[in-house]
């Protein structure tokens, strides 16, 4: 880079940005170099989101600029910014859902050939170009947003999330695509929660608290605590993993029984017990049925054969008003499913509240302050930005979500990978919430796409692969491997 | 803090005009009864005031309806119409059966309109637009064939009716009898009553609200239902104000009534805005007319005037509120 005034192809340096009363960020910075993987890292609400919009040519900073290539890059959109070689592959999929995965590369000028090559590269050769986006699944979108990307032959690349939503064997591929990148000497910003990937791929960290670059470090072994440590500020460093003792299942009547449901073609037989007071996870890769589970004992989707029941009595739902009223309460995979973003966060819990027509009329006001109250006050919900969802963080968006059923009383929580995307503070927030909420007579099913959450969160685990449940193990020996090994279905044994 | 450039100014105008929607209307309502003072002096009276309430009142009614069915992403095309047919059968039953008889007709017929409209919107899940534009013009059909096929003896239009319509107590109209509690009801019903945050649930995120319990399609029904008696009720004082019954009585108020509800800051999307601001917006299009028609300025002209400003006060706030 001889006429750049540092080496660094991406430099971002003193950017701030206010919103409204919010000062999403105050002083950020980060500095990418050619052949480097630099990690962008930050708890909820450290402007992480802020940061990238702005590095992508999205928002405009108030204050501080941004150079790719040496060139000042804070005034362009976001086709300007993929011009002079920045390609940002967004948290959530940005492909038009009702056009094919070819239509949806003419869009974007993507050249086909470089895209089928890198497709390949990613694990999936056999994806039709002529398939339309919405019939994809959510893992597969992913590695078309990537393999898009990369066709376009970016000089920094930057990946928000990407991994998030994908099956970890895929995971791999994209970890060995995106290292190759640098090796080859462009450069990547890996934007991620997870330390393991940061670790495999890695140079550099950058790491974000309340809008400001804390630090900048080398990746090298044990660097993770110091990391947590500089998002956390101090704050909540201990960890949640403590064991807990096995519990005496109890003998009774499951709070809920499932038997031999079936929907769909991914689910065709999953058979369970939920008890009271116990936090049951579900493990699975993408795609194997758990979506369509979670789906039907929420009243959104009707089962084609099998029994569900609550306290002993068979069910069927009709609508995600039966589910509610049997006491099953769904938090699902999308946020954007789930929250009326243009709507105060009151608003948004309060709704179920006044679902049934015989809430119609006039609102307690009193009431419903003090469940709404006590439920923001349960989740530490950060409430500054509170006239409309849409300016909350993505880990406040989660919570709210969750508040929701706080307020109307749980009993049995359907939990969809709840703590996808959001940072490690919420996180461990959530999971005390969740035990404590079994503690306190709920039962609570979890899945998530984080194995390791299932020691932090669960009492057992069943695993779900090929849309049948192949293994329930005890939380204690849920190691990653061994969950690892069942949902590839190399455990197979009959359901307990 | 160098809040002083145009941009940062235009942001907290918009954002101002997300928190309190209502100041920067009524601010665009003084400015334009200012320009109608500065353009004919001496128009300005206590008469004049009456007068523009009068009229506003049936439009901000009808204007009701828009606001509550586009909160949840909907609209209502055959509010025009049901106000209409309420108006005839009560004008031309009445001297056959009676006043209480006639009304009690009319509006069960309005009811019935709704009920189709909710019909075909909650359970066929039709797009609201296309479902009471249809509904709109197979009732004004059966309005026709009425017409032609009942014949009326005489028009009646009842005494209190008239009363309502064209009356004034101690310089108000008495219109404001039936309107401000309604204005009341609605508002409050907007803020304070389940069913008025479940329009808002709906029109933010349909999906959301229904994996909330909500059965979206008891409220698409109810609203409808609704809707249509409110216009049906409208229709009633329209006669009292017109004094005539005519196959095409309120017709004309259909968009005037979608454009209230838009200029008072509802968004069409669904979702955000409330009846304040569209009572506001009523009286701005009134107004608007009042000017337009004491400029002198041929019909032509007129309405090319009062569509451009529509469209400039509507650009102008959207632009502004979606900044942010």
């Amino acid at each position: 880079m001889p006429d750049a005034p540092s080496d660094a192809v991406l430099d971002a340096t003193g950017v701030a940005k206010r919103f409204g009363a919010v000062q999403a960020l105050r002083n950020a910075s980060l500095q990418v170099k050619a052949g480097q993987v630099v990690a962008l890292m930050g708890a909820n609400g450290a402007g992480k989101s802020t940061f990238v919009k702005i590095l992508t040519g999205v928002l405009k900073p108030d204050a501080g600029h941004v150079r790719i290539k040496g060139r000042d890059s804070t005034v362009v959109n976001p086709a300007g910014a993929r011009k002079w070689g920045l390609v940002p592959v967004y948290q959530e999929p940005s492909l038009i859902p009702d056009l094919s995965v070819a239509d949806n590369l003419r869009l974007g000028d993507t050249p086909m050939e470089p895209f089928r090559h890198w497709i390949g590269e990613l694990g999936l050769p056999d994806l039709s170009s002529d398939a339309l986006i919405r019939s994809l699944p959510l893992a597969s979108l992913r590695i078309v947003d990537l393999a898009r990307a990369l066709a376009l032959e970016p000089d920094v690349l930057l990946l928000d999330e990407l991994t998030a939503a994908l099956p970890t064997d895929l995971v791999d591929r994209v970890l060995k695509v995106v290292r190759a990148q640098a090796d080859q000497g462009r450069s990547v910003i890996y934007v991620s929660h997870r330390f393991n990937e940061i670790a495999a791929i890695c140079d550099r960290a950058t790491v974000l608290r309340d809008g400001l670059t804390v630090g900048d470090v080398a990746i090298e072994p044990g660097i993770e605590e110091r990391i947590v440590e500089m998002m956390l500020g101090g704050a909540v460093a201990a960890a949640v993993a403590e064991d807990r003792p096995a519990k005496p299942l109890p003998t009774a009547i499951p709070r809920l029984r499932v038997r031999s449901l079936k929907t769909g073609t991914r689910l065709t037989d999953v058979s369970f017990d939920l008890h009271k007071g116990e936090v049951l996870g579900v493990v699975a890769l993408e795609g194997q049925g758990q979506d369509e589970l979670f789906d039907v004992l929420a009243g959104n989707r009707r089962a084609s054969a099998g029994t569900v029941e609550v306290d002993g009595a068979p069910k069927t739902f009709h609508h995600p008003a039966d589910a509610i009223a049997a006491g099953l309460t769904l938090v699902p995979g999308d946020r954007a499913h789930a929250l009326l973003m243009s709507r105060s966060v009151r608003e948004n819990i309060a709704v179920p509240l006044l679902a049934r027509i015989r809430t119609w009329g006039a609102i307690r006001m009193g009431d419903e302050a003090e469940k709404v109250g006590a439920a923001i006050e349960t989740l530490q919900i950060d409430t500054r930005a509170q006239g409309e969802v849409r300016r909350l963080s993505g880990g406040n968006q989660q919570k709210v979500t969750i508040a929701r059923w706080i307020a109307k009383g749980v009993q049995t929580l359907l939990l969809f990978d709840p703590t996808r995307g959001i940072d490690i503070r919420t996180k461990r927030q959530i999971y005390g919430l969740v035990r404590d909420l079994a503690d306190q007579g709920a039962a609570v099913l979890f899945y998530t796409s984080e194995l390791a959450e299932i020691r932090l969160a669960c009492d057992r685990a069943v695993v779900i692969f090929n849309g049948r449940v192949v293994d329930i193990i005890d939380a204690r020996d849920a190691d990653e491997a061994t969950l690892m090994r069942a949902a590839y279905g190399l455990t197979e044994k009959a359901p307990a | 803090m160098t809040m002083t450039d145009t941009p940062t100014a235009m942001n907290r105008l918009g954002r101002l005009m997300v928190d309190r929607p209502l100041l920067p209307l009524i601010g665009l309502l003084i400015l334009l009864v200012a320009v109608l003072a500065i353009l004919n002096p001496g128009v300005l009276s206590m008469f004049w005031a009456s007068n523009t309430l009068k009229i506003a009142i049936p439009l901000a009614m009808l204007a009701a309806c828009q606001t509550m069915t586009m909160l949840t992403g909907g609209i209502d095309l055959s509010v025009g119409t049901a106000a209409t047919i309420a108006a005839y059968l009560t004008a031309t039953l009445a001297p056959l059966i009676g006043v209480p008889p006639a009304i009690a007709i009319a509006l069960a017929a309005a009811i019935l309109i709704g009920l189709v409209n909710g019909f075909g919107i909650a359970i066929c899940r039709v797009h609201p637009l296309i479902m009471t534009l249809g509904t709109a013009l197979i009732a004004t059909g059966c309005l026709l064939v009425y017409q032609r096929y009942v014949i009326a003896t005489g028009v009646l239009i009842p005494d209190f009716l008239l009363w309502l319509g064209t009356g004034r107590t101690l310089g108000l109209p008495n219109s404001l009898a039936l309107f401000i509690p309604f204005a009341i009801l609605v508002i409050w019903a907007q803020r304070r009553s389940g069913f008025g945050r479940l329009l808002y649930a709906i029109g933010a995120n349909e999906a959301a609200a229904r994996l909330s319990g909500v059965r979206v399609w008891q409220v698409h029904f109810t609203l409808y239902t609704l809707s249509s008696l409110i216009a049906g009720v409208t229709g009633l004082l329209y006669l009292g104000q017109i004094k005539t019954a005519s196959l095409s009585l309120a017709l004309p108020l259909d968009l005037p009534s979608v454009a209230a509800a838009v200029i008072g800051g509802t968004s069409i999307f669904g979702g955000r805005g409330g009846y304040g601001g569209t009572i506001v917006g009523a009286l701005i299009l009134t107004v608007l007319t009042s000017m337009l028609t004491l400029m002198q300025i041929p019909e032509g002209g007129r309405r090319i005037l009062f569509g451009l400003i529509i469209l400039a006060v509507t650009a102008l706030f959207i632009r502004l509120t979606e900044r942010n």
